[in-house]
């Protein structure tokens, strides 16, 4: 049911106070979002596919990423690795990220040189060129990459493993770069076939922020992406979810290259939704209240300071998905002090946190210091776009992304303390021990 | 590779950049200068603060005092101890850093608008009455020699210092602001003191700021902040000129590898042909692409994994430099390929294509210097120290654009001394001479 000239535009209104965030959509129903920023002569042009590694087929693990690294591949148009060229010959910088939950590429540039990055994007949106070659020896990197990212690092090994617990039917289990084994045998087919399905307008987000006019970036989209063809085979993302985790999991990687031992534990959370941010509000004050601040927060006084246990202690929460998130904590323990002791450390922390409630004091300056960092945030261009791009990808709206400021403002003491009680839960946990070979023994 | 590009963009749209850097000049009631951005979207204010001197100031002995003083001025001030006063940032919101280099003192600023009175007085506070601790400057002292003995083993680090040491001798140029493992242990709490007494005052300070303040806010801001400061500190050190001569240094290290760096003399900024060898510099070595040290270093002969030089034009001296990483029986081979570049290029300039190349490149680069309020107002101080004109954001890429195949072929041949580059190689290089 598209027109058959011109596009379908929806103009949202209502940007919060010194947001100058624009939204259309085209006909061929690729999302537009224009963030201007008229500080300096600069755009960061970006384009989001809604799809992740939590999306691949079963027993293809690391398509997504491995697919992002193929669309450097050129195109009829562009030789191959010329992209990135073109765009530092401009002055430039250029790169792409996949995540579980969506894959991006961006580009930061003089303002003026804007429909060139378009030009190039939208190029390699249908018209990717893969030969066999190109396949074999970027299929290379990737296992390299894997070998030095991944299985060169004990501490990433044990947070594969931990993820591939926590997640019992749901396929943030699986890793973004992939399982070895898998990765061996993407194919070129595998590519293309991931790559037509799902890199179409239908499936995209652009996101241009700088110094531009919403209804000439508008006008450029149309230009450029307009004419790329929407594709009939983009269906709902609706994955495995999780049965009921009734048994708390429990891991000890041991290796020899580990310097430094820790305890790691993860606990299933509610993630970030449309319209409903409540409670993800409350766990990222939590995060920040237990473990936000390396010299202030609950479980750097308790562990570095009033006791010298741990010689780093924080929490980490984003909330940033589409299906369930994890809440963690990591203790690094001080030198010869066993990760059994660490870890009852911790828990009695956790203990007395949840009998003792939110300390006042701490709680304001908490929020001090978040709603801070978001004016602060404000001030980087590409963080912004970053952070509307990603929202996006994970079915949030441009609302959601502008009320979560207020929302953290809002939270109660007694909001984050339900929070902390339900999230805490041991038997939705996984608990990890990095440890050397000697102290394993 | 740019076959597409060019086919494609004719008759495309492309609309001008808006963005103008508009730049106000402010002097506080009591004429302490400053530069402006106005920027009211966001309320907050970046603010930079330099200090000329810097760790060159370091008295005689005393090597890495500035620097350890500087680490310390957020280590508690006034009634506050070091925990103190980061609960009482932390509280504001406010972030302050502080960093010393060669020429200078640094201190850089984010606060709110809602607080900024309490966040300037806290930072006045630091800047005022820092306390120097016994506890915090064993602290810090600590993280400097963990920093020394990490130097120590880097072969980078010990080639920059031995291009500092041949390059300006006895002026403090020549040594490196951290100090040695001898002098920092050295240092005492009186140290500090007088080190912050020569670095910190009034005769010898640029300040800029961007964000949500107005000239007369900003003005009140400065004399708060910065009137109250000593009037005058240590004298500056004189110019010193890089000794130029030809040479290799071969310092021993363990390793595949070598590390080799190498320079000659560079050029000031007044110089009228500087845009000129900014051009001849990216097309040596530049930070885009196809430079001739890459070309001829790494695509053709593959001895390097990357090459680059730079021109430097420090507040005592200037220097043109480069460094790459090849291997140890390679060292001899890319110390040739270097020389032939010097010589070629001072004998016949750079090719249009490479100029046209890198105007394209550095006009597109410029604009993305000024990213955010806080990088804008430490852009505005350089740009004062440099003695630049307010709209100089606005002509700049102009001026690049000036620059003719023809006044590259004059600094080529005027700036490239073939005859005196000296090399600097750590590492245990094969068939290479020591020529001191």
């Amino acid at each position: 049911m598209r027109l058959a000239l011109g596009f379908a535009v929806a103009l949202m209104a209502g940007a919060a106070a010194a947001d100058t965030v624009s939204t259309f959509k085209l006909d061929n129903g690729m999302d537009v979002v224009v963030i201007e920023d008229h500080r300096a002569p600069v755009v960061v042009h970006m384009v989001w596919y809604r799809i992740g590694s939590a999306d691949e087929p079963a027993g293809h693990s690391g398509i997504a990423h491995f697919l992002e690294h193929l669309m450097f591949q050129g195109t009829e148009e562009v030789a191959p690795g010329d992209l990135s060229k073109i765009v530092s010959a401009q002055g430039g910088s250029d790169n792409a990220f996949t995540t579980l939950d969506y894959t991006a590429y961006f580009q930061r540039v003089a303002a003026d040189r804007l429909d060139l990055m378009m030009t190039l994007e939208a190029d390699r949106m249908r018209n990717l060129n893969l030969t066999e070659d190109d396949v074999t020896t970027e299929r290379q990197v990737i296992l390299e990459e894997r070998g030095e990212r991944t299985d060169s690092d004990p501490g990433a090994l044990l947070g594969e493993q931990m993820a591939a617990a926590q997640y019992m039917n749901h396929p943030y289990g699986t890793p973004v770069i992939g399982w070895r084994h898998e990765m061996a045998a993407l194919s070129r087919q595998d590519a293309l076939d991931f790559y037509q399905a799902n890199y179409a307008p239908n499936n995209a987000i652009l996101v241009v922020a700088g110094d531009v006019v919403p209804a000439e970036v508008l006008a450029m989209a149309k230009a450029h992406y307009g004419p790329v063809p929407p594709s009939d085979r983009i269906t709902p993302r609706v994955r495995p979810t999780e049965p009921p985790q009734l048994s708390e999991r429990r891991l000890v990687l041991a290796d020899a290259r580990v310097a430094q031992p820790y305890v790691i534990r993860t606990y299933l959370a509610a993630e970030r939704n449309p319209g409903d941010q409540r409670e993800a509000a409350a766990l990222k004050l939590l995060a920040e209240l237990l473990g936000g601040n390396p010299t202030t927060s609950v479980l750097a006084r308790a562990l570095q300071f009033d006791t010298q246990k741990a010689v780093y202690a924080a929490a980490f929460y984003d909330g940033m998905s589409l299906d369930a998130d994890t809440f963690g904590f990591v203790v690094v323990p001080v030198p010869g002090q066993s990760l059994g002791d660490t870890e009852a450390a911790l828990d009695a922390v956790l203990d007395k946190f949840l009998t003792e409630g939110v300390n006042a004091e701490e709680f304001a300056r908490i929020k001090a210091q978040v709603r801070a960092a978001e004016i602060y945030g404000r001030d980087n261009v590409q963080g912004r776009a970053r952070t509307y791009g990603a929202a996006l990808s994970i079915g949030l709206t441009v609302q959601d992304v502008q009320d979560w400021a207020t929302i953290l403002q809002d939270v109660t003491a007694e909001e984050v303390m339900a929070a902390a009680n339900k999230v805490l839960n041991r038997k939705q946990a996984v608990t990890g021990w990095l440890t050397t070979e000697e102290a394993a023994e | 590779m740019m076959r597409f590009v060019w086919g494609l963009l004719a008759g495309l749209l492309a609309f001008p950049a808006l963005a103008e850097i508009k730049i106000a000049e402010v002097t506080s009631p009591g004429g302490i200068k400053a530069w402006l951005v106005e920027e009211h979207g966001i309320p907050f204010t970046a603010l930079e603060i330099r200090f000329l001197g810097g760790t060159s100031l370091d008295r005689e002995g005393k090597r890495g005092e500035v620097n350890l003083m500087t680490a310390l001025i957020e280590e508690g001030a006034g009634e506050l101890d070091s925990q103190g006063f980061a609960a009482a940032r932390d509280a504001l919101a406010a972030e302050f850093s502080f960093r010393s280099d060669l020429d200078g003192v640094g201190v850089s600023a984010r606060f709110l608008t809602e607080n900024r009175e309490a966040a300037v007085d806290l930072l006045h506070l630091a800047l005022t009455k820092p306390r120097f601790d016994a506890d915090a400057v064993e602290r810090v002292r600590g993280q400097v020699l963990a920093g020394l003995a990490s130097d120590a083993k880097d072969p980078d680090a010990i080639a920059g210092k031995l291009v500092r040491a041949q390059a300006f001798g006895d002026h403090p140029y020549g040594t490196m602001g951290d100090g040695t493992v001898e002098s920092v242990t050295a240092l005492t709490r009186e140290d500090m003191q007088a080190a912050f007494a020569g670095a910190v005052a009034r005769d010898r300070v640029y300040v800029a700021a961007a964000g949500d303040i107005t000239a007369e806010e900003l003005g009140a801001l400065l004399d708060r902040l910065l009137g109250d400061l000593p009037a005058t500190g240590a004298a500056l050190p004189g110019r010193v000129e890089l000794n130029a001569k030809a040479g290799v240094a071969v310092e021993r290290f363990p390793g595949p590898q070598s590390s080799i760096n190498f320079f000659q003399g560079g050029i000031r900024f007044e110089d009228p042909d500087y845009f000129a060898a900014s051009i001849l510099n990216e097309v040596l070595g530049g930070s885009g692409f196809g430079s001739r040290l890459m070309d001829e270093l790494r695509e053709k002969r593959g001895l390097t994994y990357g090459a680059g030089s730079g021109i430097a034009a420090y507040d005592h001296a200037e220097i043109l430099s480069g460094r790459l990483s090849t291997a140890n029986d390679k060292v001899a081979e890319s110390i040739e390929v270097i020389k032939g570049i010097w010589a070629d290029v001072a004998a016949n300039g750079v090719t249009q294509k490479e100029l046209d190349d890198t105007k394209t490149y550095m006009t597109g680069a410029y604009p993305l210097r000024f990213d955010g309020n806080g990088t804008i107002a430490s852009i505005l101080v350089g740009m004062q120290i440099m003695g630049l004109p307010t709209d100089y954001p606005a002509t700049r890429n102009a001026r690049v654009e000036a620059v003719t195949l023809e006044d590259v072929k004059r600094v080529a041949a005027r700036l490239l001394t073939p005859e005196s580059l000296y090399f600097v190689v750590v590492g245990e290089a094969e068939g290479v001479t020591p020529q001191p």
